[in-house]
């Protein structure tokens, strides 16, 4: 398991300074019937050949849903980055998760006394809908957007200290295959992670946008 | 008796010598026994009249390894393999016959002469080649696959080339007819006896009809029962005797009809392929198929009659290469036409290219029947002897020049190797059972061995195929396909045997995970300490289970319940690992005072943690789910 020391805790580092390390990415992936999967296993095959990142399958590894809070947290503590990706189901993620959340994120760990374990890291969801975009709005048959959808989570990395990024999101996943949108939707992901790893991403212009793949020339600086 | 003692002192140290450089060498363990065999016979003369006596022994071990073929092809796959035995097998006969005996007619020769020559080398060596293709690993390639349906149509055809060779008789030389030899299916090569000599067509056709229906039977019916009862005997060494018989007896009836002892056994194994014992014969025959069959290739190396050799170098050398490269050509051809994959046509094609062992035994037999003139046949054998040396190169050559060019070249598509592995499980009892149910269920194929041939059979009427055989011998294990399996389970209720089994495959094969059962814990420490990857205590899941209902039977909370089990579990697990470094410096837990120690004290938390509220043992069970401290709000507010 990838236990990194905090980035302050390597004195070397801190003289080069914090902008030029490479942000350390944790991607939890959650999928309960991976083999059904076409979206997300594109999707999670591309992000385990990024370097850089750390990829974990929660179901694989908590096949009973027995999340073992010490290793979970050692994760977070040595990661810059937190990424819940995920299929969409009913507006929020598959169910591990919010065990995780539960579990996870103690009091004096994550929030409240001495809870500043994930202050300053950046967090946002890379999810694939079954709806189709423009269903995602007041005026479509979801009512709400994407990113309204996911406020508790928002609030969740609000109160840890968390900035919010909004969601890496892929709408109409379940044509996304036949359609040959899923190549495209891959590259974009790996060139997101990329730039994040590499401080390539305009946080500020990122911030408050619906989706993080609207429009990735206008947020992501080419090297 | 001093002589066979000699002899046989003599063609053991031969091959004891001289196969072992071969291997070493890359040249495959037929060439070593051939050149083997060269050295002793024609070259330092230490053998010589015998051969041919022994020869007809050591014939058997083709006898044998045509059962043991037949015992990895259940009839379903022979089914399958139809069209391909008959087409491309039948096609590759004719066409070599045909073009052999146009070329012979264009020397000069006569045309039955010429049809009866091509016969004789249409026909390949089963025993090299499938000795050669099993010792690299290809029997299971298309081209492997191929080259047998050809072989085994070869062999069937021997009974039709018996019956028309003496047919060819030139004019001339009719004279020479041995007496009797005339008559349909007069394949008198061995032996005298027949049962057949002498009956009309239509009888004849009926007796054998009558032994292969006998075979299948008494295979079918009979010899599982016999098997069954003398397994419950125990004694290893009848059961192999009994094999033997099988074996023998089987040989020994298609004699007497005049048909071909190897394809009768090849069906005798084709019977018992679904059957339970099919591990345990295969494990018991291969010594003595070896065995055999290394002495059958010593005997054609020794057989080489270098005074004709001298006499006649040049045609035979040049005859035996036209025959192998007209062969080729047909193969070539045939595979094309099949639609075999490039690297598989060249395999087929190489490896079949030599004549083989029948074209001795029909070449005396022509000679018999004034077929063809002796001294002619004379250098004819040489031919045969000599593409049969030089096949293993062939295979050299194949494995150096053309697979190398093919493998790089595509990435050929991974055969249709079951997604998952096989797994060997020793034991199907109640333990064995569960584990083998669950893993069929899921698409896994499983290899089932018990050495209670009771408990195989009442499992084999519920539709769960198992084999009988001890687990714990190394070459039953490696019958039921450990080198190829991913997981061993363990799941005996011999304790001592589990180890030793746990032991040996850890040695002979590291790659395979070991998964064990066991009985308590110290069995559970000395399977770990043998190797084993895994060990799960037998009867541990069941009694956790148990408790589980009872505290739910009282009355406490389902989940609070479950979530006791788990930090349970948790701690049962933390401490086995903590104490199997005391238990390891003395496994004498009576004496060791460290580890009683430890394990009081371990005993000791799980008490203190379930009895009390403060939880020593950092109960993640209370941990998880835990409120924020009622002054939460004041706290937040503050913040923002
Ligand atoms: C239990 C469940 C709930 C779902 N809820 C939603 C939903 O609320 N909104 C939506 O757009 N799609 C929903 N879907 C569709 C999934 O998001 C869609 O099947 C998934 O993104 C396809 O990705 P995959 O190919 O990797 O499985 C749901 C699917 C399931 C199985």
């Amino acid at each position: 398991m990838p236990s990194h020391a905090p980035l302050a805790a390597s004195p070397g580092r801190v003289e080069v300074g914090v902008i030029t390390a490479r942000r350390r990415i944790l991607c939890l992936f959650a999928h309960p019937s991976i083999d059904r999967s076409e979206a997300n296993r594109p999707l999670f095959d591309a992000t385990a050949r990024v370097a850089g990142v750390t990829l974990v399958d929660l179901y694989a590894e908590y096949p009973t849903g027995e999340i073992d809070v010490d290793r979970e947290q050692a994760r977070l503590r040595g990661h810059d980055v937190i990424c819940f990706m995920h299929p969409l189901y009913w507006y929020s993620t598959p169910s591990i998760f919010k065990e995780w959340q539960d579990l996870v994120l103690e009091h004096g760990f994550a929030y409240g006394i001495g809870g500043t374990a994930l202050h300053g890291k950046l967090f946002f969801n890379a999810l694939t809908a079954g709806g189709p975009e423009q269903a995602y709005c007041a005026a479509g048959y979801n009512h709400f957007t994407i990113r309204e959808l996911l406020c508790p989570l928002e609030q969740t990395a609000r109160l840890c200290g968390m900035v919010f990024l909004p969601p890496f999101a892929l709408f109409g996943a379940r044509t996304a295959v036949d359609e040959g949108r899923i190549g495209a939707h891959v590259t974009d992901w790996v060139r997101v992670l990329e730039a994040l790893r590499d401080h390539r991403l305009d946080l500020a212009a990122a911030v408050p946008l619906t989706k993080l793949n609207a429009d990735l020339d206008a947020i992501i600086r080419e090297p | 008796m001093d002589g066979m003692l000699f002899h046989a002192f003599i063609y053991l140290a031969a091959a004891v010598l001289a196969v072992p450089i071969a291997n070493r060498l890359g040249l495959g363990s037929v060439l070593g026994y051939l050149i083997a065999g060269i050295l002793i016979g024609p070259t330092l003369g230490l053998v010589g009249a015998e051969t041919e006596e022994v020869q007809q022994v050591a014939e058997f071990g083709v006898v044998m390894m045509l059962f043991l073929i037949g015992l990895e092809l259940e009839p379903k796959l022979l089914w399958e393999m139809r069209a391909r035995i008959l087409g491309l097998g039948g096609l590759q006969v004719m066409m070599t016959a045909v073009l052999i005996a146009a070329a012979a007619l264009l020397l000069g020769y006569h045309g039955g002469l010429g049809l009866a020559v091509g016969l004789i080398f249409a026909m390949s060596s089963t025993a090299i080649v499938l000795q050669t293709l099993g010792e690299k690993g290809l029997t299971r390639t298309d081209g492997g696959q191929a080259s047998f349906a050809v072989l085994l149509f070869q062999d069937l055809s021997l009974i039709p080339v018996l019956a028309l060779i003496p047919l060819l008789a030139a004019p001339g030389l009719s004279g020479l007819w041995a007496a009797g030899s005339g008559e349909p299916g007069a394949g008198a090569a061995h032996g005298a006896m027949s049962l057949v000599a002498g009956l009309p067509g239509w009888g004849y056709a009926l007796v054998v009809l009558g032994a292969v229906a006998l075979v299948v039977l008494a295979g079918h019916y009979l010899s599982r029962p016999l098997f069954r009862y003398i397994a419950e005997s125990r004694l290893r060494e009848v059961f192999t005797a009994s094999a033997l018989l099988l074996i023998i007896g089987i040989a020994l009836l298609m004699t007497l009809v005049d048909l071909s002892p190897a394809l009768g056994t090849f069906l005798a194994g084709v019977v018992l392929a679904n059957s339970e014992f099919r591990h345990e014969l295969q494990s018991d025959i291969e010594p003595f198929k070896g065995l055999l069959l290394g002495l059958f290739f010593i005997t054609v190396g020794a057989g080489i009659d270098f005074g004709v050799l001298s006499a006649h170098l040049a045609t035979v050398i040049v005859l035996t290469l036209s025959v192998m490269s007209l062969k080729m050509a047909v193969l070539l051809g045939l595979a094309r036409l099949f639609r075999l994959q490039p690297g598989d046509q060249w395999l087929f094609a190489l490896g079949l290219a030599q004549a083989g062992e029948f074209g001795f035994v029909l070449l005396a037999f022509s000679v018999q029947n004034g077929v063809i003139p002796a001294d002619l046949a004379r250098i004819l054998s040489l031919v045969v002897a000599l593409s049969m040396l030089l096949t293993p190169a062939l295979f050299i050559a194949y494995d150096r020049l053309i697979a190398p060019a093919l493998r790089t070249g595509s990435a050929s598509a991974p055969d249709d190797i079951d997604e998952w592995g096989t797994v060997v499980i020793a034991g199907i009892g109640r333990f064995g059972q569960i584990v083998n149910r669950l893993l069929l269920a899921s698409g896994v194929r499983t290899v089932v061995l018990d050495n209670r041939a009771d408990q195989i059979d009442l499992l084999r009427k519920v539709g769960i195929k198992g084999y009988y055989g001890d687990a714990a011998r190394p070459d039953l294990l490696h019958a039921a396909g450990i080198s190829q399996a991913r997981l061993f389970v363990v799941a005996i209720d011999d304790q001592d045997r589990a180890v030793k089994m746990v032991e040996h495959v850890r040695r002979t094969y590291p790659t395979v995970k070991i998964l064990a059962r066991a009985f308590d814990v110290r069995h559970l420490y000395l399977l770990q300490q043998a190797g084993a990857d895994l060990v799960v205590r037998e009867v541990f899941d069941s009694s956790l289970t148990l408790s589980i209902a009872a505290l739910k039977a009282l009355g406490m909370h389902p989940f609070k319940v479950e979530r006791m089990a788990r930090a349970f579990r948790r701690h049962e697990a933390e401490g086995l690992t903590s104490m199997y470094d005391l238990w390891d410096e003395n496994p004498d837990i009576a004496r060791n005072l460290v580890l009683q120690a430890r394990i009081r004290e371990h005993v000791g938390s799980l008490q203190d943690a379930l009895n009390s509220d403060r939880l020593q043992l950092h109960d993640r069970s209370e941990r998880g789910w835990t409120p924020p401290p009622r002054g939460i709000n004041r706290e937040l507010d503050g913040d923002a």
